[in-house]
């Protein structure tokens, strides 16, 4: 009797949702290919220093490093897995309408960053997993662009991955409980930490934490993670600021200080609020933008997800709410099902890519992914494995729960444009400041995004758009109201995340011959069994 | 002060240093072997290596190789980001600068063109 070949699949990320897809996977018996940009996996949450740093006690800071390392010693030990670190997905290609399956992977493999001389590869799966994170969002605001200013997960990289302080005297500003984490991997490194300032009121803070309290339980690790964080500031005595955030960055060459100010719940300035305040560092997040290039190469639907308005009626946030009007966007995140399956047959998506809701929900969604790549999301005879996958369910729904509460606790103000000025750099790569985009827009023709984009240049730079886009976006919603974009004919839907080349690759490798990684996970052992 | 790497004898991951020199524009920068060439430049005393069009000079902004604000030269190869690329004893990196060239496709030409 011939036993039905192992499925393939390929999960691109090892961060928590990639890595724990993989275990999945593996244990549903599938063939896996794991890959990563990274020399280890962890991604971003459990980032340590390299092997070459020759660490003796590398993870003493790190929140469940031992499952983590745990489930990274298995994946990778694993007979049917094959890991692919220092790996880039370039590209995706849809399959040929007679060919099911997930699309095409493209990969430079195995070379340095940016470096030449990659090899090239093609990878054919059965099912894909896409776990590929999130990055800080950051607003815009005078002097954003000066030397000094970077995000917080910059400034935790260096710390967790490098051991650099990018400054001596750090504020940490924005929104969310990441600033918590960041602050303290700062003290860790030797920074002083001025304060921390949550852009959000407490009283938004707090109502959108408080509702539903039983939703947390299963995210009772996260709140001891924060605690944890939170007792670190307080005992570096470090102030925790609501409602004040960092407006304007000023200094000749690099950042010299900061001006911050008291906010409204809808982040519009308090007059006579305003102070300045020494530093040489500031680390800026606002929120996570999904890292939405593959999921939109492999053509999946996104689903834009507004932001819950400040406060309901009824319970003191009225006045909020109205003074905020239109609510920001929170922006778009790749749709999925009960089985985290994309729009797309065969491909699948997990962790901050379908919302952003922090490593448990990520692992949980992780693995819900997993198993379902490996099986096409039939239910497990194993009544031992049916149970553990309805404790999975149960806790990536409550993790979708965390997410929407974390998000109406720290939402992005709906008038925070009112920090900038007419030369406020928006694009970072182009330069082009809030003046010309508000002209742009005005003119009729300026209304199509692409036809603004070509005046302005905005996210024709070098990041295409990663990091202004979302704001590009926003602003054109706010100046022109939510009126659909008139549709170009023969061209996609205009979408600041659209890149049909995810990630740089050179001419040179590009030239070079592509081979194509066949029967991923086998091992040549394994070849004649079969 | 400038960003700086925490002293090996005081850092808790008890780590064990292999220095490593490299040039950025031709001046010989310290660091250790595992660090990128963002905290190697970070940590030896720079903030900023690259020139956007206007000539305004940027640093590291996102750390994690999304926002291409620390595109340096190394060796040779443009365009290389410098908070994702490890640092190799002996590598020649070369500071890039944007401006002057206008409508100028692509990133970088290097900050030596300029001058």
């Amino acid at each position: 009797m011939t036993v039905p070949a192992a499925r393939r699949v390929a999960v691109v990320g090892a961060g928590p949702a990639g890595l724990s897809a993989a275990h999945a996977a593996l244990a549903a018996g599938a063939r896996v290919t794991l890959i990563d940009a990274a020399e280890e996996p962890g991604g971003q949450y459990h980032r340590t220093v390299p092997e070459t740093y020759g660490p003796q006690r590398p993870v003493r800071l790190q929140h469940g490093w031992r499952a983590f390392e745990r489930r990274r010693r298995r994946v990778l030990a694993h007979p049917r897995c094959t890991w692919l670190p220092r790996t880039s997905v370039w590209a995706l290609e849809q399959p040929q309408p007679e060919h099911e399956g997930p699309p095409r992977l493209h990969l430079l493999c195995a070379g340095p960053a940016d470096g030449a001389g990659r090899t090239r590869h093609t990878l054919d799966v059965d099912a894909l997993v896409l776990a590929v994170g999130a990055h800080d969002r950051v607003l815009p605001f005078p002097g954003w662009q000066l030397p000094g200013v970077c995000t917080a997960g910059a400034a935790q990289a260096l710390a967790k991955g490098e051991r650099v302080a990018v400054g001596e005297r750090v504020v940490v500003a924005g929104s969310g409980p990441f600033l918590l984490p960041v602050a303290a991997s700062l003290l860790d490194v030797g920074s002083r930490v001025l304060e921390v300032l949550e852009a959000n009121t407490a009283a938004t803070t707090a109502r959108g934490w408080g509702r539903r309290p039983w939703e947390l339980a299963a995210q009772a690790g996260k709140a001891v993670e924060l605690a944890g964080h939170a007792a670190v500031l307080a005992r570096h005595r470090v102030p925790y600021r609501t409602g004040r955030a960092v407006v304007e960055a000023r200094g000749d060459g690099r950042v010299e200080e900061v001006v911050t100010a008291r906010l409204r719940a809808d982040w519009s300035v308090l007059d006579g609020t305003r102070r300045t305040l020494a530093v040489d560092t500031v680390c800026v997040s606002h929120g996570f933008s999904p890292q939405l290039e593959l999921p939109l190469a492999a053509g999946c639907a996104l689903d834009e997800r507004p932001a819950p308005r400040c406060g309901p009626a009824g319970d003191g946030g009225a006045d909020d709410a109205r003074k905020s009007g239109r609510s920001g966007s929170l922006g778009a995140f790749v749709r999925v099902d009960e089985q985290q399956r994309t729009s797309v047959p065969w491909v699948f998506a997990a962790g901050e890519i379908t919302g952003i809701a922090g490593a448990p929900s990520a692992r949980a969604e992780g693995a819900v992914a997993g198993w379902s790549a490996a099986t096409g999301g039939s239910t497990p005879r194993d009544p031992g494995r049916r149970r553990a996958l309805r404790a999975l369910r149960r806790s990536r729904d409550q993790g979708r729960a965390f997410a929407e509460r974390l998000a109406r606790a720290h939402p992005i103000g709906a008038a925070w444009p009112g920090w900038l000025r007419p030369q406020t750099v928006v694009c970072r790569c182009e330069e082009t400041d809030y003046g010309s985009l508000c002209a742009a827009f005005a003119t009729e023709a300026g209304s199509a995004s692409r036809v603004a984009k070509l005046n302005t240049r905005a996210g024709l730079g070098p990041c295409q758009g990663r990091i202004c886009g979302p704001t590009v976006a926003e602003l054109r919603r706010r100046f022109l109201g939510d009126a659909p974009e008139r549709p170009a004919e023969g061209l996609p839907r205009a979408d600041p995340h659209r890149r049909p080349i995810a990630q740089p690759v050179r001419l040179g490798e590009l030239a070079a011959p592509s081979a194509p990684l066949t029967d991923p996970g086998r091992r040549p052992e394994e070849e004649s069994s079969s | 002060m400038s960003p700086r790497l925490v002293p090996a004898q005081r850092d808790a991951t008890g780590r064990r240093d292999r220095p490593l020199r490299v040039t950025v524009d031709g001046v010989p920068a310290d660091g250790i072997a595992g660090q990128t060439l963002a905290g190697l430049m970070l940590a030896s005393g720079r903030t900023s290596w690259r020139r956007a069009p206007s000539g305004a000079p940027r640093g590291l902004f996102c750390g994690i190789g999304v926002c291409f604000d620390c595109l340096v030269t190394v060796n040779g190869e443009p365009d290389v980001r410098a908070c994702r690329r490890r640092a190799v004893d002996g590598d020649e990196v070369t500071t890039h600068s944007r401006a002057g060239h206008g409508d100028a496709d692509g990133p970088g030409r290097t900050a030596r063109e300029e001058r």
